[in-house]
């Protein structure tokens, strides 16, 4: 029982960094019906930004999370800049390309950032400065760390933030819209061209905080983290539906709880067969199955739907 | 009379190439060229998948990768199993397809961005398992690899033989197999299967309306580009003497792909060409360490980053300036450069074949 509830938590934590990354495939895809490949090494960027901030800062006797908050401020702007850049010169000249150009392009890109991160900031994996308390709390036999907490209840903040964003401001009406007919929502006045900027701005953001947690949680940081983890909440947000936003939280929860799940039991249930090594795996099946049995995700209703 | 002159002239530049290079450049050249055969054979598969039947196969690496293990697998100490090269290329070539079909079933009904993902994680997944299948069994030498490989054997003549010569061999051996995969490619395309490649990859609910097999048609686009893979792995295998999960990364996928893109997708001439461009001209880079070293004291840009970082751009630039590529085939630049009409018909639902 204490490992299974350990998991879940360890799960739920994961599932949260996956939801705030599944979100920026899912906005994307939902307004352009593109998959960002980039997305994930924007990711990478705020781990990068975040970590290099810390531990410029870590000797300077701030408290942690102020620290923590002053990397996330800087991450934050620095992805949004990158995603920004990234759909004016790699996507918007494509929009009427044919389907293959904007995927290669696209590819191009996360090649292009992975290597600038490597001249930048190295081939060695960065460790994250030891600055937030490594406190745990016991809860049932499980133990819970400041910053597991810290992750899950932001990344809850974040989410119902931008759900009422969408769903109650006038930018989220626009994004709808878009996302439902880019020509009718031309006639209706939206300039879908800053809603387009704007949504990738929006998953860069989300992005920046999601990087920030990786690093954080893990304590490392590495140039090709943003690969891994990007195919993982893109299996996410198909699991939920892709174009879906209620979807890529699901998603993404129910993904990070499956893959603790599995690296925690694969080994008994399997006699030592099969170990944790294989975690990364989990993600991939779970892709395969959703796509043969349920394409349309679990909340099947696409937002993102084209005429 | 004037073309056989000049089907001549190809023959004797071929014939004379690996010697003249070896000459003026030393054997490190000579090898460099053999690589660029086989990533001749590699690109000029990709090419079926992504040129002809337009699927984006983002995890190609993972077929040659079976190809390899399979020729590393039946011909070493490993398993002390010797067989002959001749058996196991088909073998390794068949299982690859067999791996390409089953990777290609659980997306042909989606379009091909989820393709594009699926091949990306199983590119991954074939690594992982390379890396970990070491135990409790020690099947693939887990991160090791599986080292003393047979050379290729021709009857009883070691392609190994003499010691120190072997990448002149190796050359006139994958010479063969590229010219024979670029015919096999050529024949393909325009038979009746290359046809509905090109009808599936134009408007895939117009080529079903015309009793072209969608599914199966993909699936052979599948099965057929993995196959060349597989092959060009046992070949790479023999010659190494060598294979580990670092030969198969996906950085090897991106550099195939990129060989397909810039030559040229769909046209069989320009992929050849992007692939010997891609090959052979990043290995100049090989002189910017040392370049670098003398001129700063220290490495400062790291030339395999550097590399991949060409790659990237390379990717993008194509894309946005010259999306039919470097030397593009006259017909598919027509299609490339009038989409207006045809790029309506692609953003439609994520079914493709919509159902």
């Amino acid at each position: 029982m204490d490992i299974f509830l350990q998991q879940l938590i360890n799960g739920i934590v994961l599932g949260s960094i996956y939801s705030l990354v599944a979100l920026g495939y899912t906005l994307v895809y939902g307004i352009m019906g593109l998959i960002n490949f980039a997305h994930g090494d924007i990711v990478m960027v705020g781990a990068m930004v975040t970590l290099t901030v810390a531990r410029l800062l870590s000797d300077s006797g701030l408290p942690g999370p102020l620290v923590l908050g002053i990397g996330m401020l800087t991450a934050i702007p620095a992805c949004m800049a990158v995603g920004y850049l990234i759909e004016r010169i790699a996507y918007r000249p494509l929009r009427n390309a044919p389907r293959l150009a904007p995927l290669i392009t696209a590819i191009g890109v996360s090649i292009l950032l992975q290597n600038l991160a490597m001249m930048i900031w190295g081939r060695e994996y960065l460790s994250f400065p030891q600055i937030l308390p490594t406190r745990t709390m016991a809860v049932g036999g499980a133990s819970i760390s400041a910053i597991q907490l810290l992750i899950v209840a932001s990344s809850t903040i974040m989410m119902a933030g931008l759900s009422s964003l969408i769903r109650k401001t006038r930018l989220g009406n626009a994004m709808r819209a878009t996302a439902q007919n880019p020509e009718v929502a031309t006639l209706m006045g939206v300039n879908v061209n800053t809603i387009i900027s704007i949504t990738f701005v929006l998953g860069s953001a989300l992005a920046a905080v999601a990087g920030m947690m990786v690093s954080a949680y893990y304590g490392i940081a590495h140039y090709d983290m943003g690969f891994i983890l990007g195919l993982k909440a893109f299996t996410a947000a198909v699991l939920g539906g892709i174009g879906n936003i209620e979807g890529a939280m699901l998603g993404g929860l129910l993904l990070g709880i499956i893959e603790s799940m599995g690296a925690g039991y694969l080994g008994t249930l399997t006699g030592g067969v099969m170990g944790s090594n294989y975690q990364d795996v989990f993600a991939f099946f779970v892709l395969i199955l959703v796509l043969i049995f349920r394409p349309s995700g679990l909340l099947g209703e696409r937002v993102g739907e084209r005429p | 009379m004037k073309k056989h002159l000049k089907l001549a002239a190809y023959a004797a530049l071929l014939l004379l190439l690996p010697f003249a290079t070896g000459l003026a450049l030393g054997k490190t050249w000579v090898r460099i060229l053999d690589f660029a055969l086989l990533y001749v054979m590699l690109a000029l598969g990709l090419n079926i998948v992504v040129g002809f039947a337009g699927l984006l196969d983002l995890g190609y690496v993972a077929f040659f990768a079976v190809g390899a293990y399979c020729y590393a697998l039946l011909a070493s100490p490993h398993f002390g199993l010797h067989l002959p090269f001749w058996m196991i290329l088909p073998i390794g070539a068949f299982s690859a397809g067999i791996f390409g079909m089953l990777l290609g079933a659980p997306t042909l009904r989606l379009r091909g961005d989820y393709l594009a993902i699926v091949t990306l994680g199983f590119g991954e997944i074939i690594r992982i398992f390379l890396n970990n299948l070491d135990t409790p069994y020690n099947v693939t030498g887990g991160p090791q690899g599986i080292d003393l490989i047979d050379p290729i054997r021709l009857g009883p003549v070691s392609l190994n033989q003499p010691p120190g010569h072997a990448v002149y061999s190796y050359y006139f051996l994958f010479l063969l197999f590229a010219l024979a995969t670029a015919f096999v490619s050529t024949r393909l395309q325009h038979s009746r299967i290359g046809r509905a490649w090109a009808a599936i990859r134009e408007d895939e609910i117009a080529a079903e309306a015309m009793g072209i097999d969608t599914r199966n048609v993909k699936l052979l686009a599948f099965a057929m580009g993995a196959s060349f893979g597989g092959l060009s792995g046992g070949l790479f295998a023999g010659f190494e003497g060598f294979v580990s999960p670092e030969s198969f990364t996906l950085t090897e996928s991106i550099m195939i792909l990129s060989m397909v893109v810039l030559g040229g997708m769909g046209h069989i001439r320009g992929v050849v060409f992007g692939a010997l461009l891609l090959a052979i001209l990043p290995e100049a880079l090989r002189y910017v360490g040392p370049l670098e070293q003398s001129l700063f004291g220290k490495i400062v840009v790291d030339p395999s980053g550097l590399r991949m970082l060409l790659f990237g751009f390379s990717l993008i630039l194509v894309m946005l300036l010259r999306p039919a590529g470097l030397w593009p085939s006259p017909t598919r630049k027509r299609e490339l450069l009038a989409h207006g009409e045809t790029a309506k018909h692609e953003n439609t639902d994520i079914y493709d074949a919509g159902r």
